[in-house]
This record gives structure tokens, sequence and C-alpha cells, in this order.
């Protein structure tokens, strides 16, 4: 077992190395004075500065932020109710459909979603003239589209393990099935509604594909300005971005991990 | 430790002008082609401890959850004080459930716990808090008010479970294996303060459980269930002494059977011939039997003695040799086998510490018992 030791943790390191390495130099990268992005002339924050001042690439991220935020809420709203159809109601004409339909989005390549999506739009346009035009309401529905399998594969799973007894009983103590859902269901299923909310937020924000096939004019998010800006040459400026991006990223992350994690733990302290 | 429970007021199910709590008449549910419970009439009296008794699958749950309205039945009706509740939803219904795993809303803390139905009923906050503080003091929780459900021990939360579950003085409470979860110690104990609590309140309790013991120490009537039907509904004591069925004989306790046919019936006193046996059997029966008739002769362990001598002349008398003996610190139980292959089994208390063994193995042995001790199965 001892002799074993040394190769595990190189086989362990090797594969941090792998995955953190390229994030880790371009965080590096984005500290550097020289305005050539590949070679280090010494610390600096000044590309922070400049990013400020570049008010394309701040709009843009205000854009996408909103975009995120609107996605991560309607997503929840609609992927909460798809578990619970999928969960609660075990009988159904079309469950089966359903559910195929719900999780479709998840195996489905992204560049036949905003394809298929944007013919939608454009058909829809056409037919009873709404939405009107391509942009951030497009951009909105076609990233819920996909992001809310996601919500609904994880509140999905926090429902099936949830006690149905507990609905009953409050429906025992006579709360009507609407306020049994409200004061029972919803708050004990929240963590998920949080963690799939942090998800769609994530998976919104750093969409790329989708959104460049069904935004307009005027509706760019973030990851087309630095998509299209690294055509030009990579600039310091997008080190600095990326870096603050991969920070709020981790955060979100690590939050929704946190929530459950610790709702596991809860469970698991419930059971014994 | 088995204390059968006496009830204190006069039967109430023996006056049948007395409207029960519970009517349940013809009632079925059938999950697709299963038949959970097959046409189960039964009658519950205020201030009863029911028990509905059954190995799982018996559908003993299903007709709980019929009661708390959790499940319709496919035909039949269920009143609940002279009101037919058959189509009513459960938070409309006059009753409450104790659930087996105890359901606790793992978000509120007890005192909310307990509060939660009768905030559904809208009670002003100063009254609830009054009822909540006496709930708590009833089952003896007071310290834990402030404690969210993952905080408490497993009785902690039966207390809890019990307290919120009587908060709304439910006409009657329906209790889902109520000790299920509790090990072995805990649970005799917690026995008798439910019989306690329950004599207190006056509550008409409907309990659902597969042991035996439990339902014996605490209930007033068992109906013994078995595939959706009912065998037998009856006290405690009824239900071991004077089983009416083979399922019944053989589901409480441990019993010899005896298959034979009546010879003669004289006034109560019945003879039976069975091939197994060194005699004629005789039991106590006041029902009219037909000579030649099978029946099956139910006999309880504790209540065969082993006799010194073998007499030609008398009844209830059967000869064989003591094979397997199993010590249980109070009792031990023999297994004796027949000259013809049947096994009998007997117990004997132990009377004395460290008395050398009054009976051996592979002893010959004559058993006995009397007429009265012995009960007679037509089906």
């Amino acid at each position: 077992m001892k002799r074993r030791m040394p190769l595990l943790i190189s086989i362990l390191l090797f594969g941090y190395a792998f995955l953190y390495i390229p994030i880790a130099s371009l965080i590096v990268y984005s500290f550097n004075e020289s305005r050539l992005v590949t070679v280090w002339s010494g610390f600096s924050t000044k590309w922070y500065g400049e990013l400020l001042q570049n008010d394309q690439l701040l709009g843009a991220a205000w854009l996408s932020v909103q975009i995120a935020a609107l996605t991560a809420s309607l997503s929840v709203v609609l992927g909460t109710l798809a578990a619970l159809a999928l969960v609660r109601f075990r009988r159904f004409r079309g469950r089966g459909s359903l559910e195929v339909m719900v999780t479709a989005p998840l195996v489905m390549p992204e560049v036949i979603i905003g394809l298929s999506l944007l013919l939608l739009f454009v058909a829809m346009e056409t037919v009873i003239g709404w939405p009107a035009g391509r942009g951030m309401n497009t951009i909105v529905i076609a990233h819920t589209t996909f992001a809310m399998a996601y919500v609904a594969v994880v509140v999905q799973s926090r429902l099936a393990h949830m006690d149905l007894s507990l609905e009953e009983a409050a429906l025992d103590l006579g709360a009507r099935p609407l306020k049994v859902f409200f004061t029972i269901t919803l708050p004990i299923i929240a963590p998920a509604l949080v963690a799939g909310w942090l998800l769609a937020f994530t998976l919104s924000l750093d969409d790329l594909v989708v959104a460049s096939f069904v935004s307009g004019p005027g509706a760019t998010t973030l990851p087309m300005v630095v998509y299209s800006s690294v055509r030009l040459g990579v600039s310091p400026e997008i080190n600095a971005l990326a870096t603050i991006i991969v920070g709020l990223v981790s955060v979100a992350v690590l939050i929704a991990g946190f929530i459950l994690w610790r709702q596991e733990k809860r469970n698991s302290m419930d059971s014994n | 430790m088995n204390r059968v429970r006496q009830f204190k007021p006069e039967e109430p199910w023996q006056a049948p002008e007395e409207e029960p709590i519970v009517r349940i008449e013809n009632v079925t549910k059938r999950f697709g082609a299963f038949y959970a419970v097959d046409d189960i009439s039964l009658h519950i009296h205020q201030g009863e401890f029911f028990s509905l008794l059954g190995s799982s699958g018996c559908g003993k749950t299903t007709l709980l959850r019929m009661l708390a309205g959790f499940e319709t039945p496919t035909s039949g009706q269920i009143f609940i004080d002279g009101q037919d509740v058959t189509n009513i939803p459960p938070y409309e219904r006059p009753v409450n459930m104790m659930f087996q795993s105890y359901a606790l809303f793992p978000h509120m803390n007890v005192a909310d716990n307990i509060a939660f139905g009768l905030k559904q009923e809208g009670m002003a906050k100063s009254e609830r808090q009054d009822r909540v503080a006496e709930l708590l003091s009833l089952v003896q929780i007071e310290q834990l008010a402030k404690r969210k459900p993952h905080q408490l021990s497993g009785g902690q939360r039966q207390r809890v479970a019990l307290a919120r579950s009587l908060a709304k003085h439910p006409k009657i409470l329906l209790l889902d294996e109520p000790l299920g979860a509790l090990d072995k110690k805990l649970r005799e104990q917690t026995q008798f303060e439910l019989v306690n609590i329950q004599e207190r309140l006056g509550i008409t309790f409907v309990v659902v459980t597969h042991d035996q013991e439990e339902a014996m120490t605490m209930s007033s009537r068992i109906a013994l269930m078995h595939e959706g039907r009912i065998e037998q509904v009856d006290p405690p004591r009824r239900l071991y002494e004077f089983p009416s069925t083979r399922y019944a004989a053989s589901f409480i306790g441990s019993v010899n059977l005896f298959d034979g046919y009546v010879v003669q019936q004289d006034d109560d006193q019945v003879l039976v011939q069975c091939d197994e046996a060194d005699s004629l059997l005789q039991v106590r029966h006041s029902q009219p039997l037909v000579p030649g008739m099978a029946v099956t002769l139910a006999l309880r362990p504790e209540k065969v003695r082993v006799l010194k001598d073998f007499d030609e002349e008398a009844p209830n008398q059967l000869r064989g040799q003591i094979k397997e003996i199993a010590y249980l610190g109070d009792v031990s139980i023999y297994h004796v086998q027949l000259p013809g292959g049947k096994w009998v089994q007997f117990t004997q208390p132990n009377v004395q510490a460290l008395a050398e063994q009054p009976l051996t193995w592979d002893e010959e042995v004559t058993l006995g018992w009397s007429a009265n001790s012995c009960g007679v199965l037509t089906e």
C-alpha cells in the first residue's frame, strides 16, 4: 500500500494539472504588464482598469447577466413544474413523451437547438407576428428551453427523495393542496431550486452557440463579444474579463454544491 | 409482559343500538386486478383502542388510508360519526393520522409542527400557543419546543408526531405502525403510555400493526386481516383463546393443530377422533356439530401438561418422544414427535433456577390437557 502512494499522488497531480493549468495561466497572464499576451513583462492590474473603460464589453456583460437571471428564473418555474408532473403524477397521458422531451435538450447538440429555434422564431414572426425581430427575448426563450431540462433533473431527484407522507400529513392536518405545496413542498425542495437556479444561470451566462443563432442586432452577449474580439487577436483585457467570469462561476458552483451537500447531510441525519 | 387490557366501560360493541363512530360498509379497494381490501364491513365504537393486525400486504394500511381519505374505496361506503365521508378529501375529515415515518416537517421546529393543524383552522395565536404548551406537556417534551426534527431522537420524534396528530381534537386518531420505528425496550414502555393517553383523552384510536404482541397489549379489540379480508374481530383474550379460523389460530402465538372428525356431542362436550392421538379428544364447544363432520382442534403449547402415566380410559392424551428443547429463560419450549411423525410443542415454566432438568432429550412423555383448554375450528 505504502509503495503505491507516490504513484497515486502523481496521477492525482497530473489530473489536476491537466484540468487547471490552462485556467491558471489565463489568470496569471491577466496580471501581465505587456500588451502581448504570451510575453511576461511584470505584474500589473491595468487591464482590469481598462476593462472598466470598455463600454462594449460592459454592456455585453450586463446584457448577459440580465439574460442569465431571467433564464434562470423561468427555468426554475418550468423545470419545477415538469419535475412535479413527472414525480408526483405517476400515470397520465403523454407521460413518456414528456419525460423524453424534458431531458432531450441535455443530449441534443447545441447547434441543432440553436438552428431549430431560429427557424421556429422566423416562422412564428411571419405567421403570428411575434417575436418581432430577434434579441434579448429570443435568447431568453432559447436558453430556457435547455436550462429548464437541467433544473428539472435536479428538482426531480430532490422530489423523488422527499417523503410523500409529509404532504399527506399536511393534507391530513387540514391544509388544502395548494397550501400544502407552498408551505411544505416548496420549502423542502428549496435547496434544489436554488441549486437549479444557479446552474441555469451559469449555463446561460456562458452559452455562445445557441445565442449566436437566435440573437439579433443590438443583442450581443458577453461570450459573443469575447469570441469575436479573440478572432482579431487575444487582448489581455479578455484575460482579465475571463478571470472575473471564472471567479463568479466558481463561486456560484461552490454555493450550489454546498447547498446540495448540506441538504444531503441533513437527509442522512433524518433517516437515522 | 403481556398485559391483556381490561376495557373499563362496558363493552360498547355488545350494544347494537349505539351508533358506531366508524362504520365501514362493504368497502372494496382494487389496484388493477389486485384486491387490497375485499368487501370489508366493520364497526368501531367511541373510545375503543382498535387494532388492525396482519402481515404485510394484508390490506390493513390501505384500509387505514381510506379512513384518512388518502385512498377512495372502489366500492362501499365509510361513515364517521354518522356522516358519509367516502368521497370527502382528507383535509375536511374529522380524523387525524400519525404516520409510520412520523412525517414531521423538517423545516419547522417542534412547536410549529404541532401548531400546523391549528393554524389551518385559523385559531388565534395566543390560543394556539396555549394548546401547543398543553400538548407538549401531555407527551412530556416541553423542553424540546424549539428543536428541529433532525435534532431529536426516534422516541422524541414519535412524541412530536403524536402531539401533532392530537392537536385538533380528532374524533378518531389513526396510527400507522406507531411503535414500528422504536427499539424493543422503548416500544414496550411507549405501549403503556399510548394506552394511558388514549384512556385520558377518550379519543377512539385505530392502530395498524403487524406486531401481535403490541396489538394484544394495547387493544380493546383486534381485527385480524388476511389477504384483504377480516378473519376475526374480537378482544385480545378471545382472539387468543378462541380463534375461529386456522389462520387466526396460527397467526397469534403458536398452536398445535389436530385434524379429526366429530364422534359425538353431549351438551357442550364434544368427542373428536383424531388419528394422530392415542385417545379420543374431548373438547368444550357450545355450537351444535354434526357427527362425522371434519373439525380442527387448536391447542396452545402452554395448556399442555406432562402426565405421569398413560390412562387407557381418559381422553386428551398423546404419547411421544422429546426431540428438541429451546430454553428461553422464563419458559422452555419442548418439541415432541408422536409415533406417526407429527410434531407437537408444549411449554413449561422454569420454576426453579439451576434445578436439574426434569425432562430431557429422547425421553418418552405422555401429554394431556383439559377439555376447556382446546379450541374448535370449523374453517
